[in-house]
C-alpha cells in the first residue's frame, strides 16, 4: 500500500492488536494450526502412533513415508493394465470429483449466464431471479431430500418419483437413478447445479447490467446482430466476472460433500474426495489416509488461494 | 402497428418459454416436497404427489378394466360386491388383487392374461375402490406429518392414532407439549439449531468488525500480510481441520458441546467476515475519522459510534450469510455435536439413512428445516445479494 498513512493511523503500540487479537487467535487455532497438523498427520499411520511407512510389508507396493498418499490415490483403482486403470479411475472418488468439476462448473455457469442474459429481457426479471436463487437458502440436506424424492424409484411398478412418472408417461422404462453407474453421479451433479446456478445468475446478471448501453446501441446501429454484439461486446466486458464465478464454483465443487453424503452415502461408485475423507476418518478410523485425502484436496485449492490473494493485491493497488 | 406488436411478441416468445421453463424446473421439485408433507401417510408413500391435483385416481382405469363385469358402481356381481366395505377391506395392496387374476369364477378366468392392467393401474383401481366403498375416509391433506415430525413419532400410523390406541413408542408420553422435547423430535432439533446458530452468527460479526476496523484505520506492523493471510484462508476446505480439532476437543472435553461448535463456526466465518467488513469500513470517508480524532474521540468511540453504525448494511449481509451457512451445515454438526444435541440437518440425514421410504415424515421434517432460512432469505434478499456481489468465496 503506497498511500501515505493518515495521522490517525500513526498510533502504533498495543491498541491495534487489541482489536485484531480475538479474531487472529481464533483463526490461528481453528484454521492455521489444524492445517499444519493435518499435513503432519497425513504422514503418520492409521492411529497416528508411528510414521506411515513403518507398517510396509516386503514385496507389497509401498511409498514409504508417502504410504497414505499411495492409498489415497490408488486404493480405488485397478492397476492391472491401462484399460482397467482408466475404467476404475473414472468411477473412483477422484474421478468422480473430476466429473463434478467439469459438469457442475460448466453447468452452473452456463445456466447462470443463459438465465442472466434472458431474464434481462423480461418484465418479471426479479421474480425469475428469486426463484432460481431460492435453493441457495436451503441446506444441501434439504435439497438432497427434495431430489431423492424426484428421483424415487418404485420397485412395485408404482412410481411416486416425479422423474420416473414422467418417463413412464412417455412409455419409457423407470430408472433407478441413484444406483445405476455411471448415471447416478450425473444425477447428483444436477442437484449441485440446481443449488448453485442462482449464485452464478445473480453475479453475472449484475455484471451484464454494468455493460454500457451506448456500446451495445452503437454496435446495433452498425448492423451487428444481437448474438454478435453479445459475443463481441458483452462477453469481453464481463470476462473478469466470469473468471471470478468460475473460480468460486471450482472451489465449491471441490469441497462438495453433503449432497453425496445424504443422497447415496458415496455408495454405488458415487464417492467424492470430501466424502471419502469423512469415511476414512470417522468410519474406517484411519486418520492417516483421511488426512492424506484432505491434504490432496487442499493442494487442489491452493492455486485458487494464490489467485485470490493476487486479485486482492491488485484491488489494493488500484485503491 | 398491431402486426409490429405481434411480431415483437413472437420474437420474445422463445425467451419467455426458456425463462418460465427454468422457473418451473426450479420450483416443481420443491413444490412436490411441500405437497407431500401435507399428504396422509397412506397416500404419500404409494401415489405421486401430483395426483392430489387431479380427480379421484383410478376411476377411468376402473371403468376401462372392470366396469364391463362389475358394473359402473361395482355391485353387478353379488358375490364380489366392490362397493361393500367389508369385501374391499380385505384388499390392502394391489398385489392381493393380482393374485386373483388366475382364479376361475363362474367357469371363467378372472382376467385373461392379455387383458391384465399394469401394476400402477391396479394400484390406482384399488385406491379408487377403497375410497368409493368408504373403507378409506381420510382427507386429501393433513397436518399430521408435521405433528409426527415435531414429536419424533416413528410408527406405522400417526401420533394421534397411536396415542388413542395406546401403541405409541416408550419415548412418547402422549402429552403433546412435553413430547415436543423428545430428543428424537424435530422440535428439539429446531431448538438445538437455534442455539447453535445465534452465537455462531454473532461471534464472527463482533470479532470480524473489530479486526476490520483495525485493518482499515489503525497502523501496525504486518498489517498487510496478516490481511492477505485472511484473504487466502477464506477458501480453506474445512475438512482440512476436522481431525486436529476433534482431538483438541476430546482433550478439552468440548466434543458434543455447543461451545465447541460455536468456536469452530466462528473460526471458519472470520476470514470472510473480516474481508467483507474491511472492504466496507475501509471505504468510509477518511475525513470522518480524522475529524472525530481531532475532536478528541478515542479509537473505541470512533469504532463504536462511527464505523459500526455506518457499516450496518455490510453487517446485515454478513449476518445473513453466516446464519444460512451455520443453519444449513451438516458436516460440522455431524463431527463436533454428534447425536448429543442433534440439529435439524443431522436428524433429517438420520431419517434418510434409516427409513428411505417414509416420505411423509421426511418431507415434513425437511420443510420444517427450511422455513426459517426461507423467511430470512426473502425478507433480506437485498442484503444477501449485496454481500455476494462484494466478492465472496466461502469455505
Amino acid at each position: 500500500m503506497s498511500t501515505p498513512v493518515p495521522n490517525i493511523m500513526k498510533q502504533g503500540g498495543l491498541v491495534p492488536w487489541l482489536y485484531i487479537l480475538p479474531a487472529l487467535l481464533i483463526v490461528l487455532i481453528f484454521i492455521v494450526y489444524p492445517m499444519f497438523n493435518t499435513v503432519y498427520l497425513s504422514f503418520r499411520d492409521a492411529d497416528s502412533t508411528a510414521w506411515a511407512g513403518e507398517a510396509c510389508i516386503e514385496g507389497r507396493p509401498c511409498w514409504g513415508i508417502f504410504e497414505n498418499y499411495r492409498r489415497a490415490l490408488t486404493d480405488e483403482v485397478d492397476t492391472t493394465d491401462s484399460s482397467t486403470l482408466w475404467s476404475s479411475f473414472w468411477i473412483s472418488s477422484l474421478g468422480n470429483n473430476l466429473k463434478w468439476l467439469l459438469v457442475m462448473v460448466a453447468g452452473s455457469v452456463g445456466f447462470g449466464l443463459t438465465l442472466a442474459v434472458l431474464a434481462d429481457r423480461v418484465s418479471y426479471e426479479s421474480v425469475a431471479k428469486s426463484v432460481i436463487f431460492l435453493p441457495m437458502a436451503i441446506s444441501f440436506v434439504g435439497a438432497g431430500v427434495i431430489w431423492r424424492f424426484v428421483y424415487a424409484f418404485g420397485s412395485e411398478g408404482s412410481q411416486i418419483g416425479l422423474l420416473n412418472a414422467v418417463i413412464r408417461s412417455f412409455g419409457g422404462e423407470p430408472v433407478s437413478f441413484l444406483t445405476r453407474i455411471p448415471l447416478n453421479t450425473f444425477m447428483l451433479i444436477i442437484v449441485g447445479i440446481w443449488m448453485w446456478a442462482g449464485f452464478c445468475t445473480v453475479i453475472l446478471s449484475a455484471a451484464i447490467k454494468s455493460v454500457p448501453g451506448e456500446l451495445l446501441e452503437a454496435s446495433r446501429l452498425d448492423g451487428a446482430s444481437e448474438w454478435k454484439s453479445f459475443w463481441n461486446i458483452t462477453i469481453p466486458i464481463i470476462l473478469p466476472t466470469i473468471t471470478v464465478v468460475v473460480t468460486t464454483m471450482v472451489i465449491n465443487t471441490l469441497k462438495i460433500f453433503d449432497i453425496v453424503f445424504v443422497m447415496t452415502g458415496g455408495n454405488f461408485s458415487t464417492d467424492v474426495a470430501a466424502n471419502r475423507m469423512y469415511t476414512e476418518m470417522y468410519i474406517n478410523q484411519n486418520t492417516g489416509v483421511g488426512t492424506a485425502v484432505a491434504t490432496i484436496l487442499v493442494m487442489a485449492v491452493i492455486p485458487f488461494m494464490y489467485l485470490n490473494i493476487k486479485r486482492f493485491r491488485e484491488q489494493e493497488a488500484a485503491r | 402497428m398491431n402486426m409490429e406488436r405481434l411480431r415483437n411478441w413472437l420474437g420474445q416468445l422463445p425467451t419467455h418459454v426458456i425463462v418460465i421453463g427454468f422457473m418451473l424446473i426450479w420450483l416443481v421439485p420443491t413444490l412436490g416436497l411441500l405437497v407431500t408433507s401435507f399428504r396422509p401417510v397412506q397416500d404419500a408413500n404409494v401415489s405421486g404427489w401430483w395426483t392430489v391435483l387431479g380427480s379421484v385416481p383410478g376411476e377411468e382405469v376402473y371403468v376401462a378394466n372392470c366396469a364391463s363385469c362389475h358394473g359402473a358402481n361395482g355391485d353387478a356381481i353379488a358375490a364380489a360386491d366392490l362397493g361393500d366395505p367389508d369385501f374391499i377391506s380385505a384388499y390392502r395392496r394391489s398385489i392381493q388383487i393380482s393374485a386373483t387374476f388366475d382364479n376361475v369364477y363362474a367357469g371363467q378366468i378372472h382376467i385373461p392374461e392379455t387383458q391384465r392392467p399394469s401394476d400402477q393401474d391396479l394400484a390406482d383401481i384399488l385406491s379408487f375402490l377403497r375410497r368409493k366403498s368408504g373403507v378409506e375416509t381420510r382427507p386429501t391433506l393433513t397436518i399430521n406429518n408435521y405433528i409426527d415430525a415435531l414429536v419424533g413419532y416413528r410408527g406405522t400410523t400417526d401420533y394421534e392414532t397411536s396415542c388413542l390406541e395406546g401403541t405409541q413408542s416408550p419415548d412418547l408420553t402422549c402429552d403433546f407439549v412435553s413430547d415436543l422435547s423428545n430428543p428424537r423430535g424435530m422440535a428439539q432439533a429446531f431448538i438445538n439449531t437455534v442455539i447453535v446458530t445465534l452465537p455462531a452468527t454473532l461471534l464472527p460479526l463482533v470479532f470480524g468488525a473489530l479486526a476490520a476496523y483495525a485493518f482499515s484505520w489503525l497502523h501496525f506492523r504486518g498489517r498487510l500480510w496478516i490481511f492477505a493471510l485472511m484473504v487466502g484462508l477464506q477458501i480453506v476446505p474445512l475438512q482440512m481441520t476436522l481431525v486436529p480439532i476433534s482431538r483438541l476437543y476430546q482433550q478439552l472435553g468440548l466434543s458434543g458441546s455447543f461451545l465447541g461448535v460455536w468456536l469452530f463456526h466462528t473460526g471458519f466465518g472470520l476470514p470472510y467476515a473480516i474481508y467483507l467488513m474491511r472492504n466496507f469500513i475501509g471505504a468510509l470517508p477518511r475525513d470522518l475519522f480524522e475529524s472525530a480524532y481531532l475532536d478528541g474521540a478515542s479509537h473505541w468511540t470512533a469504532f463504536y459510534r462511527l464505523a459500526l453504525p455506518l457499516s450496518m448494511p455490510a453487517l446485515a449481509s454478513l449476518a445473513i450469510f453466516q446464519f444460512l451457512w451455520v443453519w444449513n451445515d451438516l458436516l460440522v454438526a455431524l463431527v463436533f455435536l454428534t447425536g448429543r444435541h442433534p440439529v435439524l440437518t443431522y436428524q433429517i440425514n438420520n431419517l434418510v439413512q434409516s427409513m428411505g421410504g417414509g416420505w411423509h415424515l421426511l418431507t415434513a421434517s425437511a420443510f420444517l428445516s427450511m422455513i426459517l432460512p426461507l423467511i430470512v432469505f426473502f425478507a433480506f434478499q437485498r442484503y444477501f445479494v449485496r454481500g455476494l456481489l462484494a466478492g465472496s468465496v466461502k469455505g
